[in-house]
């Protein structure tokens, strides 16, 4: 016991967050896990739960780039909805020819490899500027990513592909061809593969990644730059390569949410992914904390389900989504109540220190 | 041959010819000292020796490799480091992760290494550590190694900054008033630790400084700019007593 509280006692700081956050998700399951078994959840919490690993994935690799690179970024949704795409294109096709768990395994795969490959892309042009501008042009960007496959007609018969831009119509099939992407009306039928355990394996996943990343070598590199471009330089830190890098594996994280969120769906269409999401995710990462990846936990968890656990208020939902949410940031960020928060630990803090002089 | 030589180095902003005609030549080893009146060109010349600017004529000689036009990160890869006259620390990280940024070239593992931290990810960490911890102690912060830049004292900022140049194992330092802000006491304590780097690391050193008192007591060299241009250069002891430098400085 004295030997685990040592190792614990000598283990970095950062490690030992990593663990905190690791054990906050798993317990998080266990408990959902035990509601559910005992037949405690509605239906409407077993419907929340997918979308909560969705945006919870969302978050945590939006902080990459927000957080640790410094980069404003408005079109995550796009990412996302790269990954939906793609992915449940592919599980369309394939269809029953691959068992289930294997058909989702490369459709996750495939589906964070395409936008992470969208996020070089992207980021080439993008990463030139810088602040506000990129912000902007992100969010160009995603709405681009939108509208272009809101305008997507692919068929599939025996020749093989065929794709029309903005006239579906225009597809001519053979017999036995059939549609699978349809404009706006999106995809249809995709499996539905996602489930809240593997939602939250790829929770733990994307931890593994992102916090392991912050603390390695590239991730001081993608830190130095946000603190100080010009010093960074200076001390041989390739600029370009690490921000694009930090950009790509959070397009790619984005785009294994938009996975999760389109087999989960029996119609996939791109109204959801629009600059509302965008700025919905960006809202957790700033609530939970910039560079802070268990606040954007939190905060993901807490906004996805509030607005569902309020729908009894019908009319005042929003209303007082958006209190607690002007609440949480004062609580969070207020000056004032970052002292109070101090001055609260240092109390606490001491009368711990009392206790055990007294039992000493 | 000389660790830097420096011919005929010229850059202009609009009409202004911000550095015009610069030559220098430095030897290994040698503390060298950059002076001159405010807007004199000096932090210019920094800029132009570390590619930030691109000089409009001139070669720039590192250990007799040219580098003129290179990029600053190539060009501390050649082996030139610098310390900045405003401080530029990484202020969210801590001492320690500076000092270990610095140290990004030189204890390498790839991205994928660290994510899933593979055997040699602790190894080149541990080594890593190791080294920061060496080079922390001798600007006397290894106490201090887990605090953030940022909640550091200012003269300990300059240190930690010297510190991170070093970690990049530079053939040349470059140090942009090191002093500047100091009271005497701690410039009299950076005065030793320049020093000391340049005998235990036996690293050649360009220095610019305000402080006459700082730059006679340590340089061996100096060169004196005055509107972008060399007033005049020499031993330490000649060029303080010119009587030109004493015009430039004091006027008539």
């Amino acid at each position: 016991m004295t030997v685990m509280k040592n190792t614990i006692k000598n283990m970095k700081k950062s490690t030992k967050s990593n663990l905190i956050t690791y054990g906050m998700v798993i317990v998080a399951y266990i408990i959902v896990q035990i509601f559910s078994t005992t037949g405690n959840l509605s239906s409407m919490m077993q419907g929340l739960l997918v979308p909560l690993c969705i945006y919870v994935i969302a978050a945590v690799s939006l902080n990459l780039v927000v957080g640790f690179s410094g980069e404003l970024s408005l079109g995550h949704a796009g990412f996302m909805c790269i990954g939906a795409y793609v992915s449940a294109f592919f599980s369309s096709c394939v269809g029953d020819a691959l068992p289930g768990p294997l058909r989702f395994l490369f459709a996750i795969l495939i589906g964070a490899a395409v936008a992470g490959i969208f996020g070089i892309l992207i980021g080439i042009p993008v990463l030139r500027l810088r602040g506000d501008y990129l912000a902007i042009v992100t969010l160009a960007f995603g709405e681009i990513i939108k509208n272009l496959m809101n305008v997507l007609y692919i068929g599939i018969d025996g020749s093989g592909l065929h794709i029309q831009a903005s006239d579906g119509g225009a597809l001519v099939l053979d017999a036995g061809g059939k549609v699978i992407v349809n404009g706006a009306l999106g995809i249809t039928g995709t499996p539905k593969d996602s489930t809240f355990t593997i939602g939250v394996i790829i929770i733990l996943i994307t931890l593994f990644i992102v916090q392991n990343l912050v603390n390695s070598r590239s991730g001081r590199a993608i830190m130095a730059i946000r603190d100080n471009r010009i010093a960074a330089e200076s001390i041989g830190i390739n600029i370009t390569k690490y921000k694009l890098m930090a950009f790509s594996i959070s397009a790619a994280l984005a785009g294994v949410a938009g996975v999760l969120y389109s087999h989960n769906l029996a119609t996939l269409t791109v109204k959801k992914f629009d600059y509302n999401t965008s700025i919905m995710i960006l809202v957790f990462v700033v609530l939970g904390g910039i560079g802070n990846i268990r606040g954007s936990i939190i905060a993901a968890v807490i906004l996805t389900a509030l607005p569902e656990l309020l729908r009894g208020l019908s009319d005042y939902r929003m209303l007082i989504y958006a209190i607690v949410l002007v609440a949480m940031m004062l609580f969070n960020w207020a000056p004032a109540a970052i002292s109070w928060r101090e001055r609260m630990k240092e109390k606490i803090a001491e009368r711990r220190k009392h206790q055990t002089k007294e039992a000493a | 041959m000389a660790m830097l030589e420096v011919n005929n180095l010229s850059i202009s902003f609009g009409g202004l010819h911000a550095v015009d005609g610069f030559s220098m030549k430095i030897e290994k080893g040698e503390l060298y000292g950059l002076i001159g009146p405010n807007g004199a060109g000096k932090t210019t010349v920094f800029n132009l020796l570390t590619g930030v600017y691109k000089p409009d004529e001139g070669i720039v000689l590192l250990d007799g490799k040219d580098i003129t036009g290179h990029s600053t990160m190539d060009i501390n890869k050649e082996g030139i480091a610098r310390t900045f006259q405003n401080i530029r620390l990484f202020k969210a990280m801590s001492v320690l992760d500076n000092v270990k940024a610095g140290l990004h070239n030189h204890h390498a593992y790839n991205t994928l290494t660290g994510i899933l931290r593979l055997p040699k990810y602790f190894q080149t960490e541990k080594e890593m550590n190791q080294k920061a911890h060496e080079i922390l102690k001798v600007f006397d912060l290894d106490q201090e190694a887990e605090v953030l830049a940022s909640n550091l004292p200012y003269g300990k900022q300059r240190k930690l900054e010297i510190a991170r140049a070093l970690a990049t194992d530079p053939k040349l330092l470059l140090l942009d008033e090191p002093a500047a802000g100091m009271n005497p006491n701690e410039t009299q304590e950076l005065m030793d630790t320049i020093c000391f780097v340049q005998k235990h690391f036996h690293m050649t050193i360009l220095l610019i400084e305000h402080d006459m008192k700082l730059v006679g007591g340590i340089c061996e060299e100096l060169t004196v700019l005055n509107f972008g241009q060399v007033l005049t250069q020499g031993k330490t002891a000649d060029v303080l007593n010119d009587p030109v430098v004493i015009k430039a400085y004091l006027g008539e």
